[in-house]
């Protein structure tokens, strides 16, 4: 069953240097028990996509046009009465800074009673008992619960942010580089909570700027470019065959542990967002550019059930 | 020959009291960033530091650079030890060690120029009047990729994206020729596909000009890709050092086989050890083995006496029950 169908968003900023297309016309399917990565660098779009969809942008911020359809009802038409009901009950997000979303003054316990209470009718003592299952779930013990958050490690808060996100079992949640901030250890640990999750019905999606964790975690990674989703299809056939030659640069200039190979680096800059080239936005860095890439935006292709935005693949 | 070697290098940093700690007395902590670290770098030689954050390795880079004095050890450069130098020859050896900070934002003056950052060191150390040392930042530049090198001389910090501003940092410590460096962390804030750039930078001045380098990560990708050798840090400790195809593929100690099993990677290899639990307090460190908290193989040896490290210039480890183990 489709839990989340994003059909032609935009979401864009307003500046004084003019308009930024932070995403622009970006249509996604997300699958019940998927688990999706969406890959990019900083400014490709992608946190601004995940808060479209909690739609929790704000001015210059805008959501200029497109659907996102939530099992069948288009978030972008709710009041913000009804929106506030989905937001932690049917959608979840865990944020990268487990530091600064954390209420300091008040003990982790409390801060999940809150929220329970805030969507549920439900008395202190069994929310305060959901409370401790929920630490558990991410591998907490529960007398975690009388902590205050400075007293917790990062990767304990990180969890404690996930045991907060997944409180009201929604069905969607979604991890906005929440292991960016982590040693190694800990987001093995956290990603196997996360991956863990999709067995419980759950769909998960991960956003991140590490290729090779995506790559490991998802069953489809969706790559971002100034905007646009340039290629997207299943994890492994997309890292073993790469289409775009976004994704292609990419994947050759990652160093990796066990690839014995030297890495590659990729020319020139991101695009300026205010600016950005036209024809295709990446067609500056690309060593396959042709003269159409100058001159006219790609068209969305299909090779191999698998979605790419690029002139090479146009029959 | 090895151009820098550090022994038994401790730091130990105390810990603020509170006011009723203090009213009753209470005897003073210490946070042992690092604590008794032996190792050596050979000429033209790039040694990879890894742990995870709070392991000591940046505490370690700063003592080889002299920003810190440490509590206890010795650091010989070019075999001579630099504490008993005279201030003169010190601030000599401290040209020879530059540094690389890991956030570019920060590491700029962001009233100054480009170029001032530059030409500063030159001036400083008085090797060249400023008309020499502006032609000089210039070329550097232009060497670092910021061309045309005139026209990034006059712009300030903000005008430069995360990654120029890195070029502009390592330009800062290449200018003055040093025959050593400290990178940490140098590429861990740019983004993945300029990521590339840099490294391969660096690793073009370490070829042209036989460069030594203590290369400071918490990424063991990157680790392995810029290292000749590779040592391994917890809780103030090295635990295990060597060359670094060996201790990757042959990993002795049982917390380098958990980072390894832990790094993401496009061709994951089917190992799994275990770790358990939380990096124990700096402040109130375990007896014995300060691993054997979280260590699966851990027995009333690792509890009682603390191994050191022990081995060759190829391969030494710091454990009681050191692994057997091959990752193709």
């Amino acid at each position: 069953m489709m839990v989340l169908d994003i059909k032609n968003l935009s979401t864009h900023y307003h500046s004084r240097r003019g308009t930024i297309k932070a995403v622009d016309r970006v249509s996604l399917k997300i699958e019940e028990k998927e688990f999706v990565g969406i890959v990019g660098e900083s400014g490709c779009g992608k946190s601004t996509l995940a808060f479209s969809i909690m739609r929790l942008i704000s001015p210059p911020g805008e959501i200029v046009e497109g659907e996102i359809l939530f099992r069948g009802r288009d978030l972008l038409k709710l009041s913000e009465e009804e929106m506030r009901r989905v937001r932690g009950k049917e959608i979840g997000m865990v944020f990268q800074d487990p530091m600064t979303s954390l209420d300091p003054l008040e003990k982790i316990g409390d801060q999940i009673i809150e929220t329970i209470q805030m969507h549920e009718e439900v008395d202190k003592r069994s929310a305060l008992e959901k409370a401790e299952e929920l630490l558990e779930s991410v591998g907490l013990p529960r007398n975690r619960v009388n902590y205050y958050p400075h007293q917790l490690s990062g990767g304990q808060r990180q969890r404690v942010m996930i045991a907060l996100a997944i409180a009201l079992n929604p069905t969607l949640l979604i991890a906005d580089e929440p292991t960016t901030a982590l040693d190694v250890i800990v987001q093995e640990k956290i990603m196997n909570i996360l991956k863990g999750m999709t067995s419980e019905g759950r769909s998960i999606i991960l956003i991140t700027h590490d290729f090779s964790l995506a790559s490991e975690k998802s069953d489809r990674i969706v790559i971002m470019y100034a905007g646009w989703i340039v290629e997207m299809g299943e994890s492994s056939k997309l890292v073993n065959e790469p289409l775009h030659p976004y994704t292609k640069g990419l994947l050759d200039s990652v160093p990796d542990l066990w690839l014995d190979r030297k890495i590659k680096t990729m020319p020139g800059l991101p695009p300026d967002l205010v600016n950005p080239p036209r024809g295709c936005k990446f067609h500056p860095r690309c060593p396959k550019a042709m003269d159409v890439c100058k001159e006219r935006e790609p068209t969305d292709a299909t090779v191999n059930g698998r979605f790419v935005k690029c002139w090479l693949y146009e029959v | 020959m090895e151009i820098l070697r550090v022994e038994n290098l401790k730091k130990y940093f105390p810990v603020q009291k509170s006011f009723i700690e203090v009213l009753l007395s209470k005897e003073l902590k210490f946070i042992k960033a690092v604590d008794g670290v032996s190792f050596g770098v050979k000429k033209g030689e790039i040694l990879s530091l890894v742990g995870e954050s709070g392991c000591g390795k940046t505490t370690v880079g700063r003592l080889i650079t002299g920003l810190e004095e440490p509590t206890d050890g010795k650091i010989y450069f070019k075999g001579e030890d630099v504490s008993k130098l005279p201030k003169d020859r010190r601030k000599e050896i401290y040209r020879s060690i530059q540094i690389i900070f890991q956030d570019p934002y920060a590491s700029l003056n962001p009233r100054m120029k480009i170029g001032e950052h530059i030409t500063d060191p030159l001036l400083i150390h008085d090797i060249a009047d400023n008309d020499t040392a502006r032609k000089m930042a210039i070329e550097m530049l232009e060497r670092v990729g910021l061309v045309p090198g005139e026209q990034f001389f006059n712009r300030l910090p903000y005008q430069l994206s995360g990654g120029q501003r890195q070029r502009v940092a390592i330009a800062r410590a290449m200018v003055l020729n040093p025959e050593f460096i400290v990178a940490d962390e140098a590429v861990s804030m740019i983004d993945v596909s300029l990521r590339a750039a840099i490294l391969n930078l660096l690793l073009s001045f370490k070829e042209e000009y036989n460069l030594s380098m203590l290369f400071i990560t918490h990424d063991l990708s990157v680790a392995k890709l810029v290292g000749e050798r590779i040592a391994v840090m917890y809780l103030g400790r090295i635990v295990e050092i060597g060359d670094v195809d060996d201790v990757i593929h042959h990993p002795k100690h049982p917390y380098t086989a958990a980072l390894l099993s832990a790094v993401p990677s496009f061709d994951k290899r089917d190992l799994k050890v275990d770790i358990r639990g939380d990096v124990s307090n700096p402040i109130d460190l375990p007896s014995g083995c300060r691993y054997n908290p979280r260590c699966p193989f851990a027995d009333d040896k690792c509890k009682e006496s603390e191994p050191e490290l022990e081995g060759d210039d190829f391969h030494s480890f710091a454990c009681w029950h050191p692994l057997d183990i091959e990752v193709e």
